[in-house]
């Protein structure tokens, strides 16, 4: 038998020759995570890129069979029924689809209350921040591509609600809509933009986010900084963490084909402009919090001045939140810094609570 | 321990780190057969479907039997293309349309009462569906023809 550890390192050394790949070695072998109470999470980045990874594939393998234009929804109910296996991809990329938006949301949280936006870190939160918007972008795209009911009229909805600011309504008719209804040329340009457009901004970006990790490692939650580094526990990198990120990863993919298993994503009736409204309608749950906003907003304020107030003050949240890491300079905690933490902890209850109250709000 | 006498080969003891291993391949194993199939007969769906396809046996073309004489029908068999011929004596001939050589679909020339692939020049008998001349190898496969009617019943010869 051949010695493979011998050729392992023949083509190592010639690759090496040439690309001079020690360096990168050496980086990764000298690279660790710290150890402490709050490590547990730093898996939800890893777990988020998981469920992204779980995305590309099913979605390659969605569209094998999936055909948009007048053809859609009878080419996912065909995906459904008839093609083997066709329910488990479709609910692996639904399921994964929401679970990755959670796990990017507790991935983001924890960043927050870690303060690890801090100096030098603040490319992270941007990049980060960007993710997640496109990540909503995909979902809110992809949510039309089967073309059934509820499709239709979260699309129908979700498209209005920005037209109510003054001015927007003919620019969302014509460049995104694509008419005064959602039609065949909406879902034409909702499966360019999922498919070819949102990959294109999203790879790149998220690239650029994990070399922001590489360069710049694990941040450390204000707690432990206080400590001196002698106090402190790391554990190298690799194999230790990755071998611990990967065993997480399993666990994340057990749960979700669990979940695509047992509770398969169900098909509609075909979408009819015709036919009113089903009772329920309620956006993702992702989009929950911001929809209850504006509903919550407009028993205050009601007309087109309540609608604009809403959204008026989730951007001033959303301005606020990206821009944190600008004013929150301390890096030893303080009363600033206190204060900051008090505001993650409001947003992150106003989130939860919107969310819940939106369910109870749909009767 | 050291008893000279003893002659049976000691058995290796299982170590913790043979079992480990042995353990992580089976499930490996599994896991990796676990996703595998799913993939494997989700991409072969439509082959399969082919396959149920062609294993029809008979098909009726309905009004088929007022093709007039000297004149040709292409029609599809077991999800393949085929040709059925209305000959000048009031015979029928069936025959599958897809070239011997390369694949092709074939078709009636009228003018020389032959069948030809356009691709690359083979001709064949109308009659009997064998090859006359260039490329093809072998004869098109011919069907049975039954001429009813208000129908023609094609079934594997």
């Amino acid at each position: 038998m051949p010695d493979l550890k011998k050729i392992g390192q023949a083509v190592y050394g010639w690759v090496n020759e040439r690309l001079d790949l020690d360096p990168v070695i050496e980086h990764a072998r000298a690279k660790t995570v710290p150890v402490h109470k709050h490590t547990f999470w730093y898996y939800w980045g890893g777990i988020s890129l998981c469920l992204f990874l779980v995305q590309v594939v099913t979605g390659i393998l969605l569209m094998i069979y999936y055909r948009p234009g007048p053809d859609a929804y009878a080419s996912v109910r065909e995906i459904t029924y008839e093609i083997h296996f066709g329910w488990l991809i479709r609910s692996l990329h639904a399921w994964s689809a929401n679970l990755m938006v959670a796990a990017v949301l507790v991935h983001m949280f924890s960043v927050f209350f870690m303060k690890a936006y801090q100096k030098p870190r603040e490319f992270g939160w941007w990049t980060g921040l960007g993710l997640l918007a496109l990540c909503m972008v995909f979902g809110f795209s992809g949510y039309l591509l089967p073309m059934d009911e509820l499709s239709f009229f979260a699309t129908k909805v979700g498209l209005s609600i920005p037209g109510i600011i003054p001015g927007v309504e003919p620019i969302i008719s014509k460049i995104v809509r694509a008419g005064p209804e959602v039609n065949e040329f909406t879902l034409q340009r909702f499966f360019t933009l999922h498919v070819v457009v949102l990959p294109l901004l999203f790879i790149p970006l998220l690239a650029f986010h994990l070399f922001l990790i590489q360069k710049h490692g694990n941040a450390l939650p204000p707690a432990e900084r206080l400590k001196p580094a002698a106090g402190r526990k790391t554990i190298p990198f690799f194999p230790n963490f990755m071998l611990k990120d990967l065993a997480v990863w399993l666990i994340a993919i057990n749960v979700l084909a669990l979940l695509a298993a047992f509770y398969p994503w169900q098909l509609g009736p075909q979408a009819d402009p015709i036919k009113p409204a089903p009772i329920g309608i309620h956006p993702e749950w992702y989009f929950m919090s911001q929809f209850e906003l504006l509903k919550v907003v407009g028993r205050f304020l009601p007309g087109v001045s309540g609608e604009v107030a809403g959204i008026g003050l989730f951007t001033i949240g959303m301005v606020l939140w990206a821009l944190v890491p600008l004013f929150d300079l301390e890096t030893t905690g303080g009363r600033r810094g206190r204060a900051i933490t008090y505001f993650g902890l409001f947003m992150l209850a106003g989130l939860v609570a919107l969310t819940i109250f939106g369910y109870f709000d749909l009767k | 321990m050291n008893n000279p006498e003893s002659i049976s080969e000691p058995v290796p003891p299982l170590t913790r780190r043979a079992f480990v291993k042995a353990g992580m391949t089976v499930a490996g194993a599994a896991y990796a057969a676990a996703l595998g199939y799913p993939l494997y007969r989700y991409l072969a769906t439509p082959a399969e479907r082919a396959a149920l396809l062609a294993a029809v046996k008979e098909v009726a073309l309905d009004g088929a039997d007022k093709l007039p004489r000297h004149a040709a029908l292409m029609f599809k068999f077991a999800g393949r293309p085929a040709i059925l011929l209305h000959h000048d004596d009031d015979t029928w001939t069936a025959l599958s349309a897809v070239c011997t050589h390369l694949g092709c679909t074939v078709q009636f020339d009228p003018e020389h009462n032959a069948i030809r692939c356009a691709c690359h020049g083979g001709i064949y008998d109308a009659r009997t569906g064998a090859n006359v001349s260039g490329p093809p190898p072998k004869p098109l496969m011919a069907f049975k023809v039954q001429a009813l009617t208000g129908k023609v019943v094609i079934s594997r010869a």
